[in-house]
């Protein structure tokens, strides 16, 4: 076998269109590029954390590389095994090693059946088990949750959303995954429950060597589990790297200004200089022509204006699309 | 705008066309239901059958048929009944509209009136007695036959009490044209209306209600409260603006169905010669032609209902505006 | 009234409501004053009863199972008790509200300048004409680029950000002496959070207004307000000025607030020191501080005893002496400072 190492999922050029506009008319349907061509690599055992503002496509981009949602183009490996075109009964067997935890678990938790059957439905479609191992297992995922396996004979709606969180949780962790795509976990949360999650999520991928991709809004949370780091903007990725390093000397101006944006528990950061963006998000549906940042960037020339800046390596494992870093 | 405009308009002609095609398949297409033993009457022999066959075109193609028989209808406008011989459609059905727009139309401005005091009243005092009491007025309005009210209405009306004061004025059932007499056409038509109403008042009353209830809980209400308006204004002008898409997409179906035949109840009750009770009559003989017009008649106002109610949808919620 | 007299005093405000499970206690006799032109923030998460205290100064709690009882005085008047038409003179004039949702927040069906038009309209005597001109120069005020385009538009032809600001500019529109805003930068992206953030500090310059701002975010807290208070379970277990709970906080809940929210700046904890366990429920409240299950400094007494806010300037309510707590307070700030 060969023993270069190979990433457990790799997107090449990945894009989402949708089609939009209720209208009648063919002609006025315009096309939104929710995910436009963004390539990367996904390591095994690390997190890529994925931040962006509303409507940036990273919750298209996650439901895409587990194959939730149809790819409208480009690439998709898991393992070195193109999935990009696989039909949903050849990606049944990948289902048990690519799992999903969404923001609101309760929307996927049926409310008229026990805690209990929703998470054995995992092993009764996948395994065949009897009704004590499964009784066992749910118990045993329960557990790994921090939650008491009494618990499965109670109702969705009996438990807070924290809970119900660890729920959503143990269920994708049901069929010992791989890859963990979670999709704003944790943002519906309250802070203190929010910073439980956190860490459950943590311990759960030091004692199953999961790889995670975590979505989310919120820098401060990505931040704190994520090793590495893309910042998304209108569908494209326009900066990578590990998060340290992104966090601290951020290099795309928008990287800059999300991170100078975001308010600070602390009294002795007096505002220095805070970068605050001027004007709204352009939508999705008619983006800027040339760099999609510039019509907000403080640094845009008419380069920016023009030309599209590619996605390239910087050294240290970072990647930036930007004809004019910022800090370098 | 006026793109959109013209597209919906062509939408609309080829629905109709499809529901002609429809209608005149179940009709002159169905296995078995042959039209010309229907024209040539019972006991027809053979040889007449195939006369009738040859006059009417009952022998060419369907496409032809087809083509022959709406060429008639909407161009020569000479087609005529199979029952009553010589009575052309068109005339009978045209003569029937304003009938059953008077009766609809009448009715249908007491049941938006109706409506929106049961809907508002019965929203602004939810939970308490006169809510309760107005909800059981309109149950009871809703399960009311129409047909039963209309009798009640006429054995009252027209032999019970038909000598008291009360009723007096009451005018013999049928309809009186508006341009003959107008005081006439009021009385004749005031009683069909409210029994029509009847209803309608309580099924909008009930639907305006449960909306409002709905939009009085939105966030939108809570910031027009903090604004420091007086209540009636946030009621009105908040929440029951927002209230009438609901009504007003009903109002059009409905009103759009029964302009189209749908108060056939009603009209056969009071003897009134609208479509619906043309289209009754029609059924009741077979009378291709005549059954053949009113269908597409009724689609016509149904298609249009649909249209006005997409109009009126626009200017009363600027969300529709911007589609597309 | 004198210059310096409080604005609004509320005292012993509770807010219950009536259910199956019995009567639930949302606000559980609060106090506290909010002085002129003073920016105050309330840190709580959801169900500690920071959203009702807000309703409950606006008049906007009328569920007809809520009891609403204490004292509200505002510039001398007391709210509670207040006829409809009394207290329609001053919501919206004297006391305006923002809310958490822009997208929801507004009328659909009517243009901004309309809405906005509206509440002047209500309080003053003004022309139509005069109203819509208001309008524009108050949405010109809160930093929308093009007020006179934006005055005719209707709410879901604007983005997040932008409708978050005309609900601004509507609150504004008679100059209120006191602002309430409910997580007014909660459901915006972040980059027009800290534009709203910048707008509101603002506006205590420009017109003047006090503002009680209700948020989960410390951070928020740490960008705007000039005195913090902390709720939990209904109650304030904490309250002073902000640098003063910043540097040395000193209640236990508080310790956890900061002790969950990621550092954005050094090293990261291995694992954040998280609030253990649920909030309580609201119907049924625990007998002694409301915090005590969760707290890691819970000895018996906390069970039994409801602590009362004790201190000067900063308070917290908490059984624990204060000496022990100031330890403690140094410490974990200190872990703050450190994770900074």
């Amino acid at each position: 076998m060969n023993a270069v190492p190979r990433p457990l999922l790799r997107a090449g050029d990945l894009s989402k269109r949708y089609s939009v506009g209720r209208s009648i008319f063919p002609a006025q349907r315009r096309t939104v590029h929710a995910v436009d061509k963004v390539s990367l690599d996904i390591w095994p055992g690390e997190t890529l954390g994925i931040v962006g503002e509303s409507g940036c496509g990273k919750s298209t981009l996650g439901r895409c590389l587990v194959r939730l949602t149809e790819i409208s183009s480009g690439s998709l490996e898991f393992e070195g095994r193109d999935i990009s075109d696989a039909s949903q009964r050849q990606l049944r067997p990948l289902r048990r090693q690519m799992q999903m935890v969404f923001q609101d678990p309760s929307a996927s938790l049926n409310p008229r059946r026990r805690v209990g059957d929703l998470l054995a439905d995992p092993f009764r479609i996948h395994e065949r088990l009897s009704a004590s191992e499964m009784a066992d297992r749910v118990a045993d995922l329960l557990r790994r949750v921090d939650l008491s396996p009494q618990h499965a004979s109670r109702y969705p709606h009996e438990f807070s959303g924290g809970q119900r969180q660890r729920i959503g949780i143990a269920r994708a962790l049901a069929l010992r995954p791989r890859l963990i795509v979670a999709d704003e976990p944790v943002s519906a949360l309250d802070v203190s429950i929010q910073a439980q999650i956190v860490n459950l999520l943590a311990d759960l991928r030091e004692e199953f060597n999961l790889t995670y991709v975590f979505i989310a809004h919120d820098l401060s949370v990505v931040r704190q589990i994520s090793s590495r780091v893309a910042v998304m903007y209108l569908g494209s990725i326009v900066e990578s790297g590990p998060t340290d390093e992104v966090f601290a000397a951020p290099r795309h101006h928008y990287t800059a200004a999300l991170r100078s944006a975001v308010p600070i528990p602390s009294i002795d950061r007096a505002r220095r200089g805070r970068l605050v963006l001027k004007g709204d998000l352009p939508g999705p549906m008619n983006p800027p022509s040339g760099c999609r940042f510039h019509t907000r960037c403080p640094a845009a020339t008419s380069l920016c204006r023009s030309e599209r800046p590619l996605l390239q390596s910087i050294g240290d494992g970072r990647l930036v699309a930007c004809h004019h870093p910022a800090g370098g | 705008m006026v793109a959109a405009l013209g597209f919906r308009l062509g939408q609309m002609v080829l629905v109709m066309f499809g529901i002609s095609v429809v209608a005149f398949l179940i009709f002159f297409a169905t296995p078995g239901a042959d039209p010309s033993a229907r024209i040539a009457g019972r006991n027809a022999s053979q040889e007449t059958l195939i006369q009738v066959r040859h006059d009417f075109g009952l022998d060419r193609p369907l496409p032809v048929q087809y083509g022959l028989m709406m060429n008639r209808l909407f161009v020569s406008r000479d087609l005529t009944s199979f029952v009553n011989r010589g009575q052309r459609v068109i005339p009978t059905v045209i003569s029937a509209i304003p009938v059953t727009l008077s009766l609809v139309g009448g009715a249908a401005v007491l049941w938006v009136l109706g409506g929106l005091i049961v809907g508002v009243i019965a929203g602004a005092t939810r939970g308490t007695f006169v809510d309760r009491a107005l909800m059981i007025l309109s149950l009871v309005g809703v399960s009311i036959p129409v047909f039963w009210l209309g009798e009640v209405a006429n054995l009252l009306t027209q032999s019970r009490w038909h000598d008291s004061w009360l009723f007096s004025w009451v005018p013999p059932l049928g309809y009186i044209p508006l341009t003959e007499n107008p005081w006439g056409w009021f009385k004749a038509l005031v009683i069909p209306w409210f029994t029509l109403a009847t209803l309608y008042v309580g099924l909008y009353g009930r639907v305006l209600r449960a909306s409002l209830i709905e939009m009085m809980q939105e966030d939108f209400i809570r910031t027009a409260r903090a604004k420091g308006i007086g209540e009636r204004r946030v009621l009105l002008h908040h929440g029951l603006r927002t209230s009438l898409v609901a009504f007003v997409t009903m109002f059009g179906l409905d009103f759009g169905a029964l302009v189209g035949g749908g108060a056939l109840l009603t009209e056969v009750v009071f003897g009134l010669q609208g479509v619906g009770k043309l289209t009754y009559e029609a059924l009741q003989t077979l009378d291709l032609p005549m059954i053949l017009a009113t269908v597409i008649y009724a689609a016509f106002f149904v298609v249009m209902a649909n249209f006005i109610v997409d109009v009126v949808f626009v200017i009363i919620d600027p969300r529709a505006r911007n589609v597309g | 009234m004198s210059a310096d007299a409080p604005l609004l005093v509320v005292k012993d405000l509770t807010v219950s409501f009536r259910s199956d499970e019995g009567l639930v206690r949302a606000v559980g006799g609060v106090s506290f004053a909010v002085e002129q032109r003073e920016i105050i923030g309330v840190v709580g998460e959801s169900g500690s009863g920071k959203s009702q205290t807000l309703l409950a100064i606006m008049g906007l709690i009328d569920s007809p199972n809520a009891i609403v009882s204490g004292s509200i005085r505002f510039m001398g008047q007391e709210l509670i008790g207040l006829s409809r038409r009394a207290l329609d003179a001053i919501r919206g004039r004297q006391i305006a509200m923002i809310f958490q949702d822009p997208m929801s927040a507004l009328t659909p069906v009517h243009t901004i300048g309309n809405q906005i038009g509206e509440q002047v309209r209500a309080h003053e005597k003004v022309s139509a004409k005069a109203a819509r001109a208001r309008a524009v120069q108050l949405l010109d005020a809160v930093g929308i680029a093009n007020p006179d385009r934006v005055v005719d538009s209707y709410p879901h032809q604007l983005s997040g950000g932008m409708r978050q600001r005309a609900v601004i500019a509507m609150a504004l529109s008679c100059n209120p002496a006191l602002l309430v805003a409910d997580e007014p930068t909660t459901a915006l992206d972040v980059t027009v959070q800290a534009q709203i953030l910048e707008l509101i500090g603002r506006l205590r310059d420009q017109f003047g207004s006090a503002v009680i701002l209700v948020t989960h975010d410390l951070g928020v807290v740490a960008e705007v307000a000039d005195r913090v208070l902390v709720m939990y379970g209904g109650r304030f277990v904490e309250e002073g000025g902000k640098s003063s709970v910043f540097r040395a906080p000193l209640h236990p809940y508080t310790w956890g607030l900061f002790g969950s929210i990621p550092p954005m700046e050094g090293p990261r904890p291995a694992r954040l020191a998280a609030i253990p366990g649920i909030p309580p429920s609201l119907s049924n409240l625990p007998k002694g501080c409301a915090f005590g299950p969760r707290c890691a400094f819970r000895h018996d007494a906390c069970l039994v005893q409801l602590p009362i806010m004790q201190g000067e300037s900063h308070r917290a309510a908490c059984v624990l002496p204060e000496a022990t707590r100031r330890q403690f307070a140094v410490q974990k700030a200190g872990g703050v400072e450190m994770q900074r």
